[in-house]
């Protein structure tokens, strides 16, 4: 990167470091940094989707449909998540898979599941064989993604359908008193109240999510984890520039400090929100905050 | 082969004992029920210990964190911190490379390279962790009559804490020390996945359960006996706890109990 970096064996130890830190492979640990980044703006509002769903059908009055809603936001409960990790990225692929074949190989009369093997018409691959290596990368990552969804979307599930029952219930009387349908009151009173008392549960849990990120490792992309074993295992001068020995505990430790800051800010910032939130509102925090001002 | 002699060959074989190959082809139902329950010795392990453990520990540090001497509080507070803020996985990977590195230096270090010692070694402190602040947080909401009657009484110091404080504390941090201890027997299963190394496939069950979904493709057997598994555990857990519970709370008017809550939030 720089342009002393030439010849790194003649470098002492400040210089030595620079040029280090700024290999082409340590910028691609950078980048997974990022695509860290990227996942949790992802999941995070799909989760919240999925909770929604979820926490919508567990008061559904159809039944089939709140037993759906319950049996997913339940199963969670009990086992533990990252059985959930490695169960759903084989299961989501092959499930996938599956319905492509289905749905481009009907006239395919040969059992898809061979003793060991799981075998499909070529054209029902995912990705394709002949895909380029970015498709198979995004095709993980978005696996990643929808894993984390499910999983974290049963936990904000909890969360709101916790929050649903919390809101007062003289308040959705009212709305029908008014005359409004379960639809209106759904949409008019309870979902615009529900927030305040979600947002404790959901702070928690995007905690929760961020310190679930390493798990991407387990996934099989090539997240911080992944770049931390690589780059700080013992390096043999015959094949880099930069040799060293096994420096994996100090990644490690640098990533640990990484969460660490990156848990306080969020801290910080949602901490922020709640006070903003319970400005003016009938709760305990809303009380202190105003004897607090007068 | 029947299912009793799969049984006596792997029903140990997580610690060493009994058949030295893992099964290769022709998985039956029998193999992976044993080779998973099998499994399950290490996260027993692992959990109870470090559970057991931890307790001391976590009653210290919430007891230092609620004590308005700053030699004693600001160390307590950052353990918690540093353990609860940062991912189990990544303290894993961190304490496994640790505990290499201090290998070089003194040959005391050696055991705590393998799983059995090192990875305990990391759940104790985080679990610690995690419950001290379940604890802090029980220690501030006990009745402040409780603590000024112990006062009328002429209580004082270590005693009034052993009377009072800590049963009190124990009985309102209760059922989130239950959530806690379910939590932390899920977080077992990141053992070996996170550096500690499963000397000759001695694994715990979710190696094995994956294991078998690598070596058949197909997740829709090993991982549901695997929570078959876990929900088992749980619901013991939830038994022997709840026993716990009914003691703690022996004193109190019986018809206002608070229901044991199980909110659980995987993950750390």
């Amino acid at each position: 990167m720089f342009s002393y970096c030439t010849d790194p064996s003649t470098l002492d130890n400040l210089a030595w470091l620079s040029c280090y830190l700024t290999t082409g492979k340590h910028s691609a640990m950078y980048v997974s940094v990022f695509v860290v980044l990227l996942l949790l703006a992802i999941t995070a509002p799909m989760a919240l989707l999925f909770g929604f769903g979820a926490a919508t059908a567990s008061r559904s009055t159809i039944l089939p449909l709140r037993w759906l809603g319950r049996a997913y936001t339940s199963i969670v409960r009990g086992v533990p998540d990252i059985a959930f990790f490695l169960f759903f990225v084989i299961a989501l692929d092959q499930g996938f898979e599956w319905l492509r074949h289905k749905v481009k190989c009907p006239d395919w009369d040969e059992p898809i599941r061979r003793g060991v093997d799981f075998v499909v018409c070529d054209a029902a691959k995912l990705p394709l064989g002949n895909a380029p290596q970015w498709v198979h990368e995004t095709y993980g990552f978005f696996l990643a993604v929808l894993t984390f969804a499910i999983v974290f979307g049963a936990f904000a599930a909890n969360v709101m359908y916790g929050a649903m029952q919390t809101v007062p219930r003289a308040q959705l009387e009212t709305a029908e008193a008014y005359g409004m349908t379960r639809r209106q009151t759904f949409w008019r009173v309870l979902v615009p109240q529900m927030w305040v008392y979600a947002l404790p549960g959901l702070s928690n849990l995007w905690m929760v999510l961020i310190k679930a990120t390493p798990l991407l490792f387990l996934l099989g992309v090539e997240d911080i984890v992944y770049w931390a074993r690589e780059l700080g295992g013992t390096q043999n001068p015959r094949f880099t520039d930069y040799p060293h020995g096994d420096w994996r505990m100090w990644y490690f430790l640098a990533l640990l400090v990484f969460y660490l800051m990156f848990t306080k800010v969020s801290e910080v910032v949602l901490d922020r929100i709640m006070k903003r939130l319970t400005k003016g509102q009938a709760t305990m925090g809303g009380e202190a905050q105003r004897k607090a001002a007068a | 082969m029947s299912c009793l002699q799969t049984i006596s060959d792997y029903a140990f074989r997580s610690l060493g004992y009994g058949e030295r190959l893992l099964p290769r082809g022709d998985f039956t139902l029998c193999q992976q029920f044993t080779l998973i329950g099998s499994g399950m010795i290490w996260n027993v392990y692992f959990g109870v210990l470090a559970l057991l453990a931890g307790f001391f520990l976590a009653v210290t540090l919430a007891v230092g964190k609620s004590s308005a001497n700053p030699m004693a509080r600001k160390p307590a507070e950052w353990f918690i911190f540093v353990f609860r803020g940062s991912p189990l996985f990544i303290q894993f990977f961190f304490g496994y490379f640790l505990f290499l590195s201090l290998k070089s230096v003194s040959s005391v270090f050696d055991p705590f390279t393998s799983a059995a010692l090192g990875a305990l070694v990391v759940l104790f402190l985080n679990t610690s962790a995690y419950t001290a602040e379940i604890f802090y947080g029980a220690l501030l909401s006990i009745p402040k009559g409780d603590v000024e009657a112990a006062d009328a009484y002429g209580m004082t110091g270590f005693k009034r804490f052993r009377r009072i404080t800590f049963p009190t504390m124990l009985r309102l941090a209760w059922p989130s020390y239950t959530n806690e201890a379910i939590f932390l027997f899920h977080a077992t299963t990141l053992v070996f996945f996170s550096g500690f190394p499963a000397l000759r496939q001695k694994g715990d069950a979710l190696y094995y359960a994956s294991y078998f979904a690598d070596k058949t493709f197909n997740p829709f057997v090993p991982y549901p006996i695997l929570a078959g598994y876990f929900i088992l555990l749980t619901l013991v857990l939830i038994g022997l706890f709840g026993v716990a519970n009914r003691r703690l709370n022996r004193h109190m008017p019986q018809t206002k109990l608070p229901r044991m809550k199980f909110r659980l939030n995987l993950i750390r």
